[in-house]
């Protein structure tokens, strides 16, 4: 069940319930278009070439025979795309280098890692394009792999970019090297923190690298035409971001492409790069304008789109014997796949986030290994850090022989206190949610008993707020069309209509949301970073204020007051003794101006972070090292809960993913770099039978940094519950796994260890 | 005079202060008056005239969309943190 504790003021009308979702009808229907629905007259189809080599250079690419093969209308390689200078661009709030994105697309001099697509064929049908796609001759010279982090930066490790060098803030080491980058967070003296220690507990552990596992495979079709103009529909999770990246990478102005957005199967961050829409473009360019349509296949999406970092990390925490944390150090070390890129730099803003810490230190490094481009995933980097981190907290905790929800509470952040980047936060949630997780039924139940284990764990995730746009029109029934520019994957259409119904007083049903493209509403950031809510929903807020100020004046017209005299509440509109409903001065518009409409964009400068506290009780065969989840209760601060119904979707939607990450999903490769588990039944994700219900409790602490008090909610769900798990599996059978996924082999491997 | 916190690659310019005060009314006039007292901070925070990419500037605990041209009064607090946006 969900269960709300409400810190927040009442009285709102829509917010805070769950009305039927916008999107309900046509998805469950089946009439909801998807990326690869599009069909155009003339479609062409294409097909990627993709190495079957994890690092090699390529020495010469022979495309004559697929460009001669009937029905092929079009055949491109790198040499297809404008060849970029290494620069950082600034694509939204990322940095990208453009000439590694470019590289990304259609690889140029080397492939780095399996999957890495060579050539691009469009034909008059799939089949076509796959024969003539396999005609295609790839020279190479193959090179020796670099799969893991410790190797690749060994001193004679093999090189992936010549001219990468390690950067640090502004400065640059010298020679060729695989590590992209070194990062520092460091407040007071660490040394010094430690000897305050009474206790001092130090693990290292290393995770998989694990895909997104969203259901609907990348798909994009692109038509160009005769005059240059593009436009793309694909499955993503920002129709600007697409086409900020393609004009980046095609050195297109960005008003000649237009993104279409479609509903999306899933993305989980790994939507937010382009992989597909540029190669569509390239050729239906090349084939006289015809539209491409391009999509992936399971294998192609496990092999070379963006999952996220395997890792190594090293935690090192003190606690003083009354139980306050005195000191805490970290090395994290992430793998960015095949360019610089990996989430380790808000792994680091997560890892001890949760506590106030006088004395830390943490160390990050991003580095290149031949796998595919890392790219976000749900609270990029947090769940590896938490699992790192929230493992040692549970130890210590466990040696001071403190309850580890009341050590938490002992050493949790609140109001005022700093991070360690050194910013101090506004009104944030972490100690009422502990409270609740304390108070569950759960967490008060008796110990689950032999081979069982109930384990906890914290965490953190800063949100996001970045650019939103929308736009709204009264119709002459009183009815509202609200046009949003922000993709929907959880529900946001509806969560935001409500936002603006609740700013008009107005019932939810009385306004109705149309996701637009990119020439249709001002630039949106795409769904990430648990934003879309929080920020889309400001600006529907904001467009409600303004309709609010149109539509007094036109009653202060048919009235003949100021807009001043009219007030507004209820759905009605005032000014002694006239009244009018909303609907009744809505019919009124044409004759005193016509429509009323207004748009609205924001760009927050503060956004309300998220903590979650999440408690499992697992069962752990010691035979066979299977674990099973019991029981499984999720907590967070949602700030204030749109609607209740979606962030308890996303507590346990995360909490599924996190399970997953926990005990089955890694990418796994052989000694050449070739990925051997690219489908679903040999990479294992949790499906139904797997999990109990997860019980929900939704704490709201509103945010100061929003109308409406909302904070994100998206992601930081996942963050806990690898760690949650692990300390779960450490009740149950007194060893500490260290190393994700917590697979049945290595748990046996565990408890033999322990044997021994 | 308004308060930065330096961030931790960059404190050997400092001697190792983590915290500095400096003078200016928005972010590139602080860093400027640093840059004087310890030479080589513009350099590593500023690329061309932009802030550096990756970087983003807070300034009293709200991220400051002007970047270095962010308006900074006489008792600001100014970090300059990671950007992070998320998935």
């Amino acid at each position: 069940m969900t269960q709300t504790e409400k810190t927040s003021r009442p009285g709102f009308r829509v917010i805070g319930s769950s009305p039927l979702r916008q999107d309900g009808v046509e998805k469950v229907t089946g009439r909801a278009r998807f990326g690869a629905d599009i069909h155009l007259p003339g479609l062409l189809i294409g097909a990627v070439l993709r190495s079957p080599h994890a690092h090699a250079r390529i020495l010469a690419i022979d495309t004559s025979a697929a460009a001669a093969y009937p029905g092929v209308k079009a055949v491109v390689t790198a040499l297809d795309l404008p060849e970029l200078e290494s620069k950082i661009a600034d694509i939204g709030e990322a940095s990208i280098n453009q000439r590694y994105q470019s590289n990304n697309i259609l690889a140029r001099d080397k492939v780095l890692y399996f999957g890495h697509a060579v050539a691009a064929v469009a034909a008059v049908n799939g089949h076509v394009a796959e024969a003539a796609a396999a005609l295609i001759k790839v020279d190479y010279e193959v090179l020796p792999p670099v799969l893991d982090v410790r190797a690749a930066m060994a001193p004679d490790a093999p090189i992936l970019l010549e001219e990468l060098r390690t950067a640090e803030l502004g400065d640059h080491g010298t020679g060729p090297t695989n590590v992209a980058a070194h990062l520092l967070l460091e407040t007071g003296d660490i040394a010094r923190g430690f000897e305050a220690a009474a206790v001092v507990v130090e693990r290292a552990f290393t995770t998989a690298m694990v895909h997104q596992g969203y259901i609907e495979p990348h798909a994009a079709t692109a038509q160009v035409e005769a005059d240059g103009q593009v436009t793309i529909w694909c499955s993503t999770q920002g129709t600007f971001g697409v086409r900020e990246q393609v004009a980046s990478i095609l050195r297109l102005p960005l008003s000649r492409i237009r993104v279409v957005p479609l509903e999306i199967g899933g993305g989980f961050g790994g939507k937010n790069n382009v992989y597909l829409e540029p190669l569509a473009v390239l050729l239906s360019r090349k084939s006289g304008f015809r539209p491409v349509k391009l999509t992936m296949s399971r294998k192609d999406v496990l092999a070379a789109t963006g999952p996220t970092s395997g890792s190594v990390i090293t935690v090192k925490l003190g606690a003083d014997a009354a139980g306050k944390l005195t000191a805490a150090q970290a090395t994290l070390i992430y793998e960015a796949g095949a360019y610089p890129g990996s989430p380790v730099g808000s792994a680091m803003d997560v890892i001890f986030t949760p506590y106030r810490i006088p004395h830390v230190r943490i160390d990050g490094y991003d580095v290149v290994v031949n796998k595919p481009h890392t790219a976000a995933y749900r609270a990029p980097g947090g769940t590896n850090a938490a699992f790192a981190a929230e493992s040692v907290v549970d130890e210590l905790s466990e040696r001071l022989g403190l309850d580890p929800i009341a050590f938490r509470l002992l050493n949790g952040v609140h109001e005022g206190n700093r991070k360690v980047d050194g910013v101090a936060f506004e009104r944030i949630g972490l100690l009422e949610t502990l409270e609740a997780a304390q108070s569950t039924a759960h967490y008060r139940a008796a110990a689950p008993g032999r081979h069982r284990g109930r384990g906890v764990a914290a965490g953190f995730w800063g949100n996001y707020g970045g650019k939103s746009s929308a736009s709204a029109s009264v119709n002459a029934d009183g009815t509202i069309s609200l046009i949003e520019g922000s993709v929907d994957i959880g529900g946001s259409r509806t969560s935001i209509a409500m936002q603006l119904a609740e700013t008009l007083e107005l019932p939810i049903e009385t306004v109705r949301t149309t996701i637009a493209d990119t020439d249709s509403i001002g630039e949106t950031e795409g769904t990430y970073g648990s934003r879309t809510t929080f920020a889309t929903g400001w600006a529907a807020y904001e467009v409600g204020q303004k309709l609010k100020v149109g539509l007094k004046e036109r009653a202060a017209h048919l009235w003949g007051v100021t807009a001043a005299d009219v007030d507004y509440a209820d759905g009605v509109f005032r000014s002694g003794a006239e009244h009018m409903t909303f609907a009744g001065l809505a019919a009124q518009m044409d004759g005193t101006g016509g429509p009323v409409v207004a748009s609205a964009s924001v760009q927050p400068s503060s956004w309300g972070p998220g903590f979650a506290v999440h408690i499992v009780d697992v069962e752990v065969d010691p035979e066979t090292g299977k674990v099973d989840i019991l029981r499984y209760t999720a907590l967070q601060d949602a700030g204030k809960a749109v609607y209740p119904d979606y962030v308890a979707g996303q507590m346990q939607g995360g909490a599924a993913q996190g399970i997953g990450w926990a005990l089955h999903e890694e990418f796994i490769y052989d000694g050449q770099g070739r990925l051997l588990n690219a489908n679903w039944l040999d990479y294992r994700m949790p499906v139904s039978l797997d999990l109990p219900f997860i019980e929900t409790v939704i704490v709201e602490v509103p945010s100061p940094s929003h109308p409406y008090g909302v904070r994100g909610v998206g992601e930081v769900p996942i963050v806990p519950p690898a760690a949650a798990v692990a300390n779960a599996i450490y009740r149950a059978i007194g060893v500490r796994l260290t190393e994700l996924p917590m697979s049945p082999g290595r748990i046996v491997a565990a408890l033999r260890a322990q044997d021994r | 005079m308004a308060s930065v916190w330096i961030p931790a690659l960059l404190r050997s310019l400092t001697g190792g202060q983590a915290t500095v005060s400096a003078t200016g009314t928005s972010v590139l006039a602080l860093i400027d008056d640093l840059d004087t007292r310890y030479p080589g901070l513009r350099a590593r925070l500023v690329d061309g005239d932009r802030l550096r990419p990756g970087l983003a500037v807070v300034v009293d605990g709200k991220t400051g969309r002007l970047r270095l041209r962010e308006p900074v009064a006489e008792a600001s607090e100014v970090h300059f943190v990671a950007t992070i946006s998320g998935g």
